[in-house]
């Protein structure tokens, strides 16, 4: 027995037949895909009012939202958000939808869905494994949203907490005691999920393919979230000790991250010998491969959609592929630039401003390999392709700003401003979010057994396309007119003519959050009424559509599906007259169309 | 559809750089010798990245109105050249733009970090702090005296930690809450963070640099025009992080003189 097959043997399981065994500790990989995205799914909502909230306090400062002091005495007395609630607010949307969203619903969502279906395996290495990651995640989320509730307040510190701020406990004031302790600890229990979740992907793809996948028949999808595993691996695996130390600093009475003589409230700090740019290293090291972990998925996902709905394959899937592992590589080389005037030396700010500036090299392939396919294809027009064409409209607006931001000349005007809010907004937000609801409208026919209503997935597309770009495309012009981020109200007298300009952002933040609930009702009404789903509705040629909608508990119905083609044989002649052939067809390919 | 969305990407992109051209939008008027650098760099990379983004998009809509699966010619093609000619064209183009841009913005970059101050530079040095900044500027003498930290007291208006009575240099320091300068004379700016990481951004000056607790910086820098402009805090620093600032004062070298003797006579 060679070790793929003893890996195979090892992975079954048998049916699971308790209530507990099927929904809750399940150990099927699809149920538990199915559980990250109900998960992202919460998140987002909560994510997504939270943002409301902080965009009308930023267009009418004054106004009382009602029934929010309900929710918050303290934090909202009256209904009027306080300048602390309100940082306390874009701390927790921010760590909700970076981490608890972005990086679960296209990876650990889709990718446990589908990854070991598209590498023909029934099932993950290791089940156990997969299970508790998903309910260490939970409880991440449930200790994070817990914060909300504690006595000085959830912390306001941002996603990116900085030191010393965050690490000197209450003296630092409201949400820094407690609130940032809770913070600290979920993002530790989140590296903890994350860790097992990759460990569990990449032995997927090097030990569980089945005969005839080899590495250069596996699926861009399957390749996107590899790659993306083995970013998580190395940065949460950074992000999980720093969070620890910065606990260790509220905790333990160390002095990891806060420096000697400072001062709050005219007493010294109990605190020496720390370093304010550790934390900084420490956080940035993560996170920004965490924006390729957040984009990449979705990247391999709108490859997968569009080569689809080509009828096609892509110009070159090679040079998909080889851009995407350059922007992995440089990825850890890049990180600087988000401290360019940090204090960190001058000299090391021009270091990390070359690889941020050649990063642009792979992602413009990117986009004129996606773009020169559509060239002369024919390009099938639905919700799940629309959005895969949103994706790079949106990934281009935010990749051009980054043009901006690799130059640390252009950073000293643009750093902390909402330019940064756009950028990493449309490039990572949006992007993101456009790829999770492209293969939502993709795969939710495989999930479910049942067709998503395509007329309301189309009006979700376009108040979603055009809202999109109105809230975040002004973000950019307040960023050039020097609007410092993360003010809780505009008082400088500089920013206060910009106000109108925050206003017409909140309106549309508003219409365009209120579109959700159409993707909410699609999603909640065709899972229960949609009309039933044939195995395969969008004549695609990987091994999910081999299976019937949705699959079996095992998979493959305990056999080892036999690959015999590249995953994308689009634009040619099968034997039954169609114009594909499945990766598992024993058929010989006849020359295609052109 | 197809052509639908075409149009509207189309009309997005034209409508998105029309506050760009028309300068809708625009950041306070440089007031630094050092900021035209940095402006002329903005201006260049705004002509590259705006021609990137209008040609992707609309390239991508001309691409998304012509290839949709209703088109009549049904014939399937690629793309003249391939692969090979885009990804020569994304290395080439972007490599030389990657390039031009590098090379020509180290010089901004370089006027503002790489330099040294010049000699008779005036220091003024800066404390941030929840939520304020405060400035001390060395007095007759030209020295700083020493920070002592647990003696900070702001009841007693001892803003910086100073010890008169045991420090002969700081007996003639000038603390004030206002930051003025000469026009037309180099400022040797001393950063020290009392309490959390602060940020001292001044947008019309083209200077932006934070305060690392434990660690002190420095910059430097002239003003070119007398006027009143504001300096804020861009590092989130708590509750009040919102309404920390302060006025940078650029006055006539009288004028600065005269308000140095007045701040002095009020310590």
């Amino acid at each position: 027995m060679d070790a793929t097959s003893a890996a195979h043997a090892a992975q079954h399981h048998a049916p699971p037949t308790s209530f507990i065994r099927k929904h809750v500790f399940s150990l099927d990989h699809k149920v538990i895909g199915k559980q990250y995205y109900a998960l992202a799914l919460v998140a987002v909502l909560i994510g997504m009012a939270l943002s409301w909230l902080m965009r009308i306090h930023l267009g009418w400062t004054d106004v009382a939202i009602p029934g929010l002091q309900v929710l918050s005495p303290n934090g909202a007395p009256g209904g009027k958000i306080t300048p602390e609630y309100y940082l306390s607010l874009m701390t927790m949307h921010a760590t909700l939808m970076v981490f608890f969203v972005l990086t679960t619903a296209p990876f650990a969502a889709f990718g446990n869905y589908f990854l070991p279906i598209q590498v023909g395996a029934e099932d993950m290495p290791f089940p156990h494994f997969n299970m508790m990651s998903f309910w260490t995640i939970f409880v991440g989320f449930c200790v994070l949203i817990s914060a909300f509730f504690v006595g000085d307040g959830p912390p306001l510190s941002g996603w990116t907490a900085y030191a010393p701020l965050s690490a000197i406990g209450k003296a630092g004031g409201p949400g820094q005691g407690t609130g940032q302790v809770l913070w600290a600890t979920a993002i530790c229990i989140f590296c903890i999920s994350q860790l097992l979740g990759a460990l569990n992907f990449i032995s997927t793809v090097l030990d569980m393919r089945t005969k005839g996948m080899t590495l250069a028949r596996l699926p861009v999808t399957v390749w996107a979230w590899f790659i993306t595993s083995c970013m998580g691996l190395t940065a949460f695996a950074v992000l999980m000790p720093a969070t620890i130390l910065l606990i260790l600093d509220h905790v333990a009475g160390t002095s990891f991250f806060v420096a000697s003589g400072l001062v709050i409230n005219d007493q010294l700090i109990p605190h020496s010998g720390g370093s304010t740019l550790l934390w900084q290293h420490l956080f940035w090291f993560f996170g920004h491969p965490e924006v390729y972990i957040a984009i990449v998925p979705g990247m391999g996902i709108v490859t997968h959609v569009l080569v689809t709905n080509m009828r096609r394959p892509m110009l070159s899937m090679k040079a998909i592929l080889y851009s995407f592992w350059a922007i992995a590589f440089l990825s850890y080389m890049v990180y600087g630039h988000h401290m360019f005037v940090s204090g960190m030396n001058p000299i090391s700010s021009l270091a990390f401003s070359f690889p941020t500036l050649l990063i642009t090299i792979p992602s413009t392939i990117l986009v004129l390999i996606w773009i020169g396919s559509l060239y002369g294809s024919k390009l099938r027009i639905n919700s799940a392709s629309l959005f895969a064409l949103g994706f790079i409209s949106m990934f281009v607006s935010g990749g051009v700003s980054g043009f901006f931001l690799a130059q640390p000349s252009i950073d000293i005007m643009l750093h902390a401003t909402y330019f940064v809010v756009g950028h990493f907004h449309m490039v990572m937000g949006v992007a993101a979010m456009f790829g999770i609801f492209s293969g939502t409208y993709f795969w939710f026919p495989k999930m479910t057994g049942r067709m998503m209503n395509e007329t309301l997935g189309k009006v979700h597309f376009w108040l979603t396309f055009v809202g999109t770009y109105c809230i975040f495309m002004p973000f950019h012009y307040l960023g050039w007119a020097a609007n410092v981020r993360r003010y809780a109200s505009f008082t400088d007298d500089y920013i206060k003519p910009l106000i109108p300009l925050h206003q017409f952002i909140t309106i549309a933040a508003l219409f365009t959050g209120a579109a959700q609930l159409i993707f909410i009702y699609n999603l909640i009404y065709s899972r229960f009424k949609g009309a039933p789903a044939p195995d395969n509705p969008w004549e695609g040629t990987s091994l999910e559509w081999s299976m019937s909608s949705p699959p079996p508990w095992n998979n493959f119905g305990g056999k080892d599906p036999v690959v015999y083609h590249d995953p994308y044989q689009y634009g040619v002649k099968s034997s039954t007259g169609t114009d594909y052939v499945m990766q598992n067809s024993p058929e010989k390919i006849a020359a295609g169309e052109d | 559809m197809a052509k639908l969305l075409a149009l509207t990407i189309i009309v997005i992109a034209i409508a998105s750089a029309v506050p760009v051209v028309m300068h809708t939008w625009v950041a306070p008027a440089d007031v630094s010798t050092h900021g035209r650098l940095i402006d002329e760099q903005m201006s260049e990379t705004m002509i590259e990245a705006g021609v990137s983004f209008l040609a992707a998009q609309i390239i991508l809509a001309i691409f998304i109105w012509k290839f949709s699966s209703l088109r009549s010619d049904g014939k399937m093609r690629t793309f003249p050249g391939g692969a090979k000619g885009l990804v020569i064209a994304a290395i080439v183009l972007v490599g030389a733009e990657v390039l031009a841009l590098g090379v020509f913005g180290v010089k901004a970059w370089a006027t503002v970090y790489f330099t040294p101050p010049s000699a008779d530079a005036i220091p003024v040095q800066c404390q941030a702090g929840q939520f304020a900044f405060y400035f001390r500027y060395p007095g007759p003498d030209g020295k700083f005296g020493p920070l002592h930290p647990e003696m900070i007291n702001e009841a007693n208006q001892n803003l910086f930690g100073l010890d008169p009575e045991h420090d002969p240099d700081s007996r003639d320091d000038i603390v004030t809450a206002e930051m003025a300068i000469p026009v037309n004379k180099e400022i040797h700016l001393l950063m020290h963070a009392k309490d959390v990481s602060h940020s001292f951004y001044v947008p019309a000056l083209r200077i932006h640099q934070d305060f690392v607790p434990g660690l002190d910086l420095s910059l430097h820098f002239t003003a070119t025009k007398i006027g009143k402009y504001e300096i804020v805090c861009s590092q989130l620093c708590g509750l009040g992080h919102y309404s920390m600032r302060a006025y940078l004062n650029v006055m006539s070298r009288e004028d600065f003189d005269d308000w140095l003797k007045k701040q002095a006579a009020l310590q």
